[in-house]
């Protein structure tokens, strides 16, 4: 489903280049839930906007879905994040302006979908995470979980290939992370692929398979401790 | 889809609506006032003769003596009796006229009605077919009756209902100065803005509501308005204005065909040549043929003062969608979070772009009503001053749609570099910074 080889990402400045990825290589096979574990800075975020075609690479290999993603325009990685990714944001990221229906409708609306399908997709992405009755609410009028879960139903509608989230529980109190999480393994065993970025211990002891990310590597952490994971790069 | 970028562009708008009235006051100001000046520039330099005006001269002739002579200089603005019944004999055009204006008094044949003056137009008969007149009742006069000097006259819808009651006035006299004259057409009221037939008469408003042959009007010692310029030893007496080197007729064709045109250009040359060498003429031939519009910007028609009005305003709506810029780059900037969420879930640049753009586009209808709103006002105030131009100063359907166009044209122009920014945004940094 998803496969980076050797894959980086380097920003550069004038005086100075930065690797936020190097040698980068993970394989995440359908139906999969992976964490994708590591210290802040260690380049899991990244690994997670370029998994979703929402920033490019400096090289090596993606493939999503057996398509080779580094060749493709702005507009093609636009209607594959659309059609095959949905996404989790720690922070939500709901449109403040828009009723809980109108923010899931957001995806399909630019997959130019009819409006009697439009509207039964939400609704049934709304019953999945049990919020069909707060379809007229707006985001301020949600707690954190509520709105956590309007994000997973806005990604859900779309029917992705893949689903990536970034820290889905972060901003979550223990019992609204519970809940979410909980949502998460039951749309994983219905079927989904998830790709999960955390720095929680727990949390990832929840997924399938671990990965762990430090200085932008993929490391194993049976091998023994290498230099720099002993510096304090958290 | 647009309809949903309709929508939220709706839900924007409303969202912050002082800075959304702030933009469209800015729009509305800069549209009013450009739409006020640019609408009174419209109905002065408009085409008077619409259909018409690309075929149909006025003839210039340079008949003055050498003593103020200039190689590069213009021939007067009129011709001499003698010249212009030449052309007329020689009659190379496909129509032809040879006119001028005057103030005629008028009797009523109903005697409770006092005598009034009106405006009068001499000519000869080619006058309503060349300009296209539209005849109610009756018809032209011919040139049997030019050349007879026929006591006939052509009267307007208007004069014909203030005289015979709107009725079927053709064959009735009706008393000029001291003469009776047979109505034999009555004409639809015809009242080109500007006047561009004879602009030393008044370059706007009301026409001549009376019309009679030239010769008649000489017969009839009817005085002429307008300019007269007499050269060499010319006298502008007005009985031996025939004899006299002196200008003070119009002079128009209708050419059909560049064609021609030209033909007919060379024939002025020839002519004019002609004279040179029986002596009438001492300048080598300097001719003109202005269509009706080059004539109207020969004779700079359009008021210097408005031009420069005109300008300004535009200046002053160019200074008001800077500012719309400005807020709308604040606007537009603000919602980078927004843009970072809808190009994570699918949505292209261009999609964003032709969101923010419509958004642009509302603010610019919504200007264009204020901006009516004002340019009808400054209208008003326009038609307020004391110039021959004010009454004109109305707002036709064409600039009521200039108006919505230049309000939604500008504003959408205004709001494509902050739209271009905002959907530049990284999606990636937007959605970590959340």
């Amino acid at each position: 489903m998803l496969t980076m080889n050797h894959l980086a990402k380097v920003y550069r400045t004038e005086v100075v280049e930065t690797y936020a990825l190097r040698d980068f290589n993970i394989d995440v096979k359908e139906g999969e839930f992976v964490a994708v574990t590591g210290p802040s800075g260690s380049g899991k975020t990244t690994f997670l906007t370029i998994a979703g075609l929402l920033e490019t690479f400096t090289g090596g290999e993606y493939h999503l879905d057996g398509m080779e993603v580094s060749k493709l325009d702005d507009n093609a990685r636009s209607r594959i994040r659309n059609e095959k990714i949905g996404f989790i944001f720690q922070a939500f990221n709901l449109i403040p302006d828009l009723n809980v229906f109108d923010n899931v409708e957001v995806p399909l609306r630019y997959r130019g979908m009819k409006a009697a399908e439009r509207k039964q997709r939400i609704m049934d992405a709304l019953e999945r995470v049990g919020l069909a009755s707060r379809a007229k609410h707006y985001p301020a009028e949600l707690s954190g979980g509520q709105q956590q879960r309007v994000a997973i139903a806005r990604a859900l509608a779309g029917s992705p290939r893949l689903l990536l989230a970034d820290e889905p529980t972060g901003n979550l109190d223990t019992q609204m992370a519970r809940g979410v999480m909980e949502l998460l393994e039951e749309i994983h065993r219905e079927g989904a692929t998830i790709v999960m970025v955390t720095h929680d211990p727990e949390l990832a002891a929840r997924a399938q398979r671990n990965v762990h990310v430090i200085d932008g590597q993929v490391v194993d952490l049976t091998e023994e401790p290498r230099f720099h994971s002993q510096t304090s790069h958290a | 889809m647009f309809a949903y970028y309709l929508e939220l562009a709706w839900r924007s708008l409303r969202r912050n609506k002082s800075l959304t009235a702030l933009m469209i006051f800015a729009v509305a100001l800069g549209i009013g006032a450009c739409m006020t000046t640019l609408t009174v520039v419209h109905v002065l330099s408009g085409d008077p003769l619409p259909g018409r005006g690309d075929r149909v001269y006025r003839v210039l002739l340079d008949a003055e003596p050498m003593d103020s002579y200039r190689k590069d200089g213009n021939p007067l603005d009129q011709v001499t009796w003698v010249d212009g019944m030449n052309l007329l004999r020689d009659g190379k055009a496909d129509r032809q006229a040879l006119m001028t204006g005057g103030n005629v008094a008028v009797t009523p044949p109903d005697a409770s009605l006092d005598p009034f003056y009106i405006g009068a137009r001499y000519s000869t008969s080619d006058i309503f077919s060349l300009f296209g007149i539209h005849f109610i009742y009756g018809g032209a006069w011919t040139a049997k009756d030019d050349a007879s000097r026929a006591r006939v006259a052509v009267i307007t819808r208007r004069l014909n209902d203030k005289v015979f009651g709107g009725a079927n006035s053709v064959g009735r006299n009706l008393r000029v100065s001291d003469a009776d004259l047979r109505v034999i057409g009555v004409i639809d009221d015809w009242d080109p803005q500007p006047h561009f037939h004879d602009l030393d008469m008044n370059t706007y408003g009301d026409s001549e509501r009376l019309y009679l042959p030239l010769g008649t009007s000489r017969d009839l010692g009817l005085g002429h308005s307008g300019s007269t310029n007499c050269y060499g030893n010319g006298r502008s007496s007005e009985k031996e204005l025939e004899t006299q080197s002196c200008t003070w007729l119009q002079y128009w064709v209708e050419l059909d065909t560049a064609a021609k045109r030209d033909a007919y250009h060379e024939y002025l040359v020839n002519y004019s040549r002609a004279q040179h060498d029986h002596g009438r003429f001492e300048r080598p031939p300097n001719v003109r043929l202005f269509d009706v519009m080059s004539w109207l910007d020969y004779k700079r028609v359009v008021p210097g003062d408005v031009k420069i009005q005109a300008w300004l305003a535009i200046g002053f709506l160019i200074v008001c969608l800077v500012n719309t810029v400005g807020l709308m780059l604040a606007k537009f900037l603000r919602r980078s979070g927004e843009v970072g969420v809808r190009r994570a879930l699918g949505a292209t640049r261009g999609e964003i772009l032709t969101q923010l753009l419509t958004e642009a586009g509302m603010i610019g209808l919504a200007g264009g009503i204020g901006g009516l709103v004002l340019a009808i006002l400054g209208l008003w105030l326009v038609r307020m001053q004391p110039h021959e131009y004010a009454k004109l100063a109305h707002l036709d359907f064409t600039m009521f749609l200039a108006t919505f166009a230049l309000a939604i044209a500008s504003t959408v122009v205004a709001g494509l570099l902050p739209a271009l920014r905002a959907c530049r945004v990284a999606p990636a940094l937007q959605l970590k910074t959340q």
